[in-house]
Order: structure tokens, then sequence, then C-alpha cells
């Protein structure tokens, strides 16, 4: 396939990963202490379990599967939330293919579905915008989430149905945002990232600059990178080359879509229509100042937190359940009481469990051979 | 529809239908519902064992008299939207799929049940055509469809058309494939590239604006599972990787048979068209459904006998092996990537549905 093959090219994949061999030997870390490195995005998490790289790096490196799969992150009582406004009368309510499978506390969307409620998959809010203007009679709700990637197709909708003065259309924004979240992580006593492969697709719309404090207070690299495979080999090089050369910087190796400056319109778009919140409540990492944002009161009639009762209920995670601790790289996946046994994709406890691109759904589906190896290692030693 | 041909035959007894579209009148029992019956369905079915229209069909065949012949009998329901897509419609997989199930065991298929319900409001012509449809497919299977029954219900109580077709077909004395007879060293082939159907459905429900030519492999596989008997008469066992596509069949196997699959990522046979769908859309081409596509493991000193014989046919022209029975990892598919990094292939859980971004 144009466009793709050329990122997934064997050949130039093994000589990234003998280079990255040759490196890592450089930087003195060993299987038993190895390199931590964090991949943000769950796009990564996706690829690296797709082409089953982590298997193929030296044992000197670990990969530490970071908070970057929104749908994994959203606390039960966003989705509780979601299911009472798709069961008020009258209401389509839309919203990505992978948010529909979330379990809250009263089931997921997918059920309410199955019990008559009119819940529906859209691509893009802009779908949801032409079922508005099908269905005048009906409100319309557009359930947003994810990162700063998808918020400004979010705040384009909004400004859209504003133009055209489309009544019946809300957003159900439950965007959040990035940098404040890979801060938490930086912020709490055990962490142990070495380096970050930064998100790609944020990247495009944020730039560079954000990420500077990383570098500069904490002295940790970050490379913004792509999602096909060499993209990432070719990242976590250039990583690699930061540690041995004692550098810590923002680098691009996404540099054929991320430009420095981010995209300016996205950025006025996302900033007419949305304010931060003071803080949003991550399943599995807890609550996080500034982490979320809202639609600003010049949009409250686009809104549906104020358009609907919105309860805002918070549900706490299950006491047993780590989730946090995998995402900030203290353990494992499987390493997790409840890996496997009780937590499984079919009936998720954690957040991690519930998308393709959480890393215990990907271990557990995914996993590579030498993952399960060690999964089963682990199992006779704890017991 | 006056120019339409005529190819029923003179013992129809119901009239010509008159309307546009089915109301629950043709659902009653009465005439309305002799002139659907007759009309769309077995105007177009037409076969001497539909004919007498007694309440059963009575079947007689050489095949079943056999010493040591077993039946084979399958079921199944189809529900696919929209109705008709590129390369086929809910005929014709209803058709070819139940024609499958009996191949893919052995079995000669020879006859099929058909019974559709109809949502009310569902047009008549839309009704002729799938009608004309299973019976294309039939007679490219070398099946005849003997029996079958209708049912109307209110609209909102059925999408359009529901179809289920029921099979009976022999197994002549002395074949027995089965996924249990599966061994370590076995050469897994499929016929023919994978995920079509799935994308062409996806493609075809129009929401997402998606401009491809892929069209559903939709075809009866029972030539293709005659020719691999002959050719390698101790094929082990063949799956059709309909729902839940390759993947699941291949577990299905490793399962029964308590071994492990080890197939390679470069040897699967993909359309460019269907990777960039589901490259698109987040999906894995190893899930998406097939309906013409089957995946059957061999003794290795037969392999290349089943694929020269299965190339020779146009469902199978592109047969490729595409991986291996194992000792390791029983139970499990493992999947060489093109970097030589192994990923296990698991069941499908739930529905595939597409990732956010």
């Amino acid at each position: 396939m144009k466009y793709a093959d050329e990122f997934r090219d064997p050949v130039l994949a093994r000589a990234l990963f003998a280079r990255i061999e040759e490196l890592a030997a450089k930087t003195g870390a060993s299987r038993e202490r190895p390199l931590h490195f964090m991949e943000v995005c769950g796009g990564h998490t996706h690829s690296i379990f797709r082409y089953g790289l982590e298997e193929l790096l030296p044992d000197s490196i670990e990969l530490v599967h970071g908070p970057g799969c929104p749908v994994c992150v959203l606390p039960m009582g966003i989705v509780d939330d979601c299911v009472s406004i798709a069961r008020t009368p009258g209401v389509i309510f839309t919203t990505y293919g992978d948010a529909m499978r979330v379990p809250g506390s009263d089931g997921s969307l997918l059920a309410a579905k199955s019990e008559g409620a009119d819940v529906r998959m859209v691509y893009s809010p802009l779908d949801a915008l032409e079922l508005a203007r099908r269905n005048p009679g009906r409100e319309v709700v557009f359930f947003g989430l994810g990162f700063e990637t998808t918020m400004p197709s979010s705040a384009f909708t909004v400004l859209e149905a504003e133009a055209e003065e489309i009544g019946n259309f809300s957003l159900f924004c439950n965007h959040i945002t990035i940098i404040p979240t890979i801060k938490a992580i930086l912020d709490s006593p055990d962490m142990r990232i070495d380096g970050f492969i930064g998100p790609g697709h944020v990247s495009m719309v944020i730039g560079q600059a954000p990420y500077r404090f990383i570098a500069e207070r904490y002295r940790r690299p970050l490379v913004v990178a792509g999602f096909e495979p060499l993209d990432i080999l070719q990242t976590i090089v250039m990583l690699l080359e930061q540690i041995v050369e004692g550098r810590a910087e923002i680098e691009n190796q996404y540099s054929r879509v991320v430009p420095e400056g981010g995209n300016a319109n996205a950025l006025a778009a996302i900033s007419k229509v949305f304010e931060l919140r003071e803080f949003f409540e991550w399943r599995g990492l807890g609550s996080l100042d500034h982490s979320g944002v809202r639609m600003r009161p010049e949009y409250a009639r686009f809104d549906a937190e104020v358009k609907f009762d919105t309860r805002n209920r918070r549900i706490a995670d299950p006491k047993s359940c780590q989730c946090g601790e995998v995402l900030k790289g203290v353990i494992k996946p499987w390493e997790c009481k409840l890996f496997g046994e009780v937590c499984t994709p079919e009936n998720p406890v954690g957040a991690l469990m519930v998308s393709s691109e959480g890393s215990c759904s990907a271990y557990y589906q995914y996993a590579g051979v030498r993952a399960r190896a060690l999964r089963a290692e682990a199992r006779i030693t704890a017991s | 529809m006056k120019d339409q041909p005529d190819i029923s035959t003179p013992r129809r007894r119901g009239g010509k239908l008159q309307v546009k579209s089915v109301t629950l009148a043709h659902g009653g029992g009465g005439k309305a519902m002799r002139d659907l019956i007759d009309d769309v369905f077995v105007s177009a079915f037409d076969n001497p064992e539909i004919g007498d229209m007694e309440d059963q069909a009575r079947l007689m065949h050489a095949a079943l008299q056999e010493p040591g012949a077993q039946l084979a009998f399958t079921t199944d329901s189809f529900v696919v939207s929209p109705i008709e897509f590129p390369g086929g419609d809910i005929g014709k997989i209803a058709v070819c799929g139940t024609v499958n199930d009996l191949a893919v065991g052995g079995a000669i298929p020879l006859w099929l049940s058909a019974a559709v319900i109809i949502e009310e409001g569902t047009e008549v012509e839309l009704l002729r055509r799938v009608a004309r449809s299973m019976r294309a497919a039939a007679d490219e299977a070398g099946v005849h469809i003997v029996t079958g029954d209708t049912k109307v219900v209110e609209r909102g109580s059925a999408d359009g058309l529901f179809v289920t077709t029921s099979g009976v077909g022999v197994i002549p004395p002395g074949r027995k494939l089965n996924a249990g007879r599966v061994r370590p060293g076995d050469v897994a082939i499929v016929n023919g590239v994978l995920g079509d159907h799935g994308a062409a459905i996806l493609a075809a429900r129009g929401d997402m604006a998606l401009s491809t030519e892929i069209e559903s492999d939709c075809a009866p596989l029972n030539a293709l599972m005659e020719a691999v008997i002959a050719a390698a008469p101790d094929v082990r066992c063949a799956r059709d990787a309909t729902r839940g596509g390759l993947a699941s069949a291949l577990n299905e196997i490793a399962e029964a048979a308590d071994v492990g699959v080890k197939i390679d990522e470069t040897a699967l046979p993909l359309r460019p068209e269907v990777k960039g769908v589901c490259e698109i859309l987040g999906l894995d081409p190893l899930y998406l459904a097939n309906e013409g596509t089957l995946v059957l493991f061999v003794p290795s000193d037969q392999a290349e006998a089943a694929l020269t014989a299965m190339r020779a046919l146009k469902v199978g022209r592109n047969a490729v092996a595409i991986g291996r029975a194992t000792d390791e990892n029983p139970g499990s598919v493992v999947m060489t990537t093109l970097f030589g990094g192994g990923r296990i292939i698991d069941m499908l859980v739930g529905e595939q549905l597409p990732r956010i971004c």
C-alpha cells in the first residue's frame, strides 16, 4: 500500500534494531536495570503490539504504555451520564465506535442501545451535525472525547452549528488535554520514565513548544513520533542517542506531519469554544488539575451539560485495580492481581482493559509470545 | 414487471402479484400469500422436488444408498444490511453460506430450504431479485431449494428481509474431515484474499463515504472442496472463514486439535483496498468476515497437490499456504509479523469497533 509500506520495510527495520542494540549497550542499561520509555499515545501502543516490536527490542529497553487511550481513561460517572442522556426521549446520541463499549456502573452505551436508546456510531462530529439537520425534531448529542487530536473537530462542529443556527445539536464535552497528564506522571513519586515517545497526532495540533518543560525542568527527552513501525523504531534510536550524548531535548521524528508550531487554525477554534476545567477525573489516575476542557458559557446553547441534567457522579475505581501503577510504569500489566482472571476484555474491571489501545487489553489480546511467557513466569513466582 | 421473463412452469397455482410492496395481507395465509410464494419464490426456485407443493419435500438420492454414507445437515440465518451489496445480496449469501457449511465437512450439498421473514413495505421487485439470485447461486452450486416458508411482520419488526436456509448433503463413505485430526507439520491453506466481504459491506453501508471497488467474495465452495479432496485425499479439515474472519476459524481449529498454529503475515493474501479500509477505520482484516473464503489443513506432502488443484478453479486462483500447525503454544494462533516478531491472534471479543484516532 502506497505511503504506508515504505514505513513498514523489514530491511530498514533490521538496520534500526541493530542501531538500537548498539546504542542501548552504550547507555549501560541491562535487563536488571532497563531504560523505561513511555509511549504516551494509544495509537503507538497499538502499533507496537500489532507489529510485535516489543519482543524484538533488547532486554535493556522496556516500553511503558502510557495514558493516551482516551477511551480507557473515561471515568464510570461520565459513561453513566452518557447513558442517562441517551435514554432521554427524543435524543439521538452519537459517538465514536470504541467509546460505545466502555462500561459504566449501569452498563455501556452498547447495552443502552440494545435496550432501546437511539445510540449511533459516527466517524466525525460533522456526521452528528448532519443527523441534526436531517432530524430537526430530535435533539442530537455528540459525545466528544479524546485529546487535542479530536478536540478541533468538536470545536469546528460547534462553530458550524452556531453559524447555521442548528439549535437541536449539542456537544457533551469530555475532551482531555495531554500536558497536565504528562506532568502528573512526571510528578508522581514512583515515576521511573527515562524518555517519552511523544504523541504524533496531538502534536500536529499543539506543536512542540508545550513539551519544553519536560526537557528543561525534568531533564527527560521527548521525541514526537509517527505511528508506523519504522517511525517508532527511529524514535527509540533518537531517544537513545540523546541519552548516550547526555542530552534531554524535545525532538521531532514525525516532521512529515507535525509542524513546529502546530496548527494555528485548530488552536484558535479550540480556544474559542473551550476553556479549561479546574480538574478532571481520570480512570486509573484520579483527579488531575486542569486536565480537561468544557465549553465556554457563550456556547451554552450547544452544551449538553447545560441542556441535560448530568450529575457528574464520581464513581471510584475498584480498590484492587492497579491501572494507575501500570500507567506510570511501576508494574507491568500481567503483574496486576486482576489481570486475565477477574479483569478481561469481555468483563473489564480497570480502564486499561477496555479498548484495544489500552495496554492491559493489548497485552491480553495481542501480547507477544515473550510477554505471555513472562506472564506465566510471574504467576509461578507469585504462587 | 410485465416484461419480466416468466421462468415458472405451468404447475404454478397462485396468481401474479400485482402490488409494488408487501403488506401484512401477504402473510395472512390466504390468496395474497399464495400469490407471493408462487409468483416470487416457487417460480424462481422451480425444480422437480418443490413442484408438488405438499407440506414437505420428499427426497431421493442414489448417494444416500451407499453403505457408510452420512447425512450432513446444517442451518444458518442471514440478516445482512444492506440487503444488496457489491458482489451479492442476502439471497446469494444465504445459499452460499449453507452450501459452504456442508462442503467444508466433505459433504456433497443436495437440497436447501429457504425461510424468509419480510418486513411490511418491502418492495416486491427486491424480493424477486433476491429470489432469482438464490436460484442462480443454487444452480452454480448444483443444489435445489426444495421447501420454504414466508412470514410478513409489521414495519419495524424486521430490517427489510431476513433469510434462513437449511441444507442437507451426503458425506460419501470414508471421508472424515475433522478439525481434531490436524497434526503438527500440516500446512494451512486459504483459497483467496481475505476480508473482501466484510470490507464491501462496510463500504456499502455508506455511512463513511468510502468509495471503493471492493466486491464481496460470496461464492459456493463445494466444487473447490471436491477438487481438494480429489487431489489431497488426506485433507484434515476445512473451515469457512465467515463471521470472526480467518482469526476465529484458525483459533477453533487450534483448540479442537490442541496444536499451535503459526501463520506468516507476509503470506496473507490481502487486497490493497481492503488494507486501506482497515487502516482508515482501525480494523484488523484477520477478523473481517468472508463469504467465499475457507481455510484448510493438509499433510505437508499433499500441500502442493491441493494448491495446484485449487488454483485451477476461479474461486481458488489466489490459493496460498499461510502457515503451519506446530507443537508450540497448543491451542493458540501466533502470527510472525513483517519484522519477525510474534503476535498472538486471539478470538475476536465482542464486535470489532472502529478506533477513535
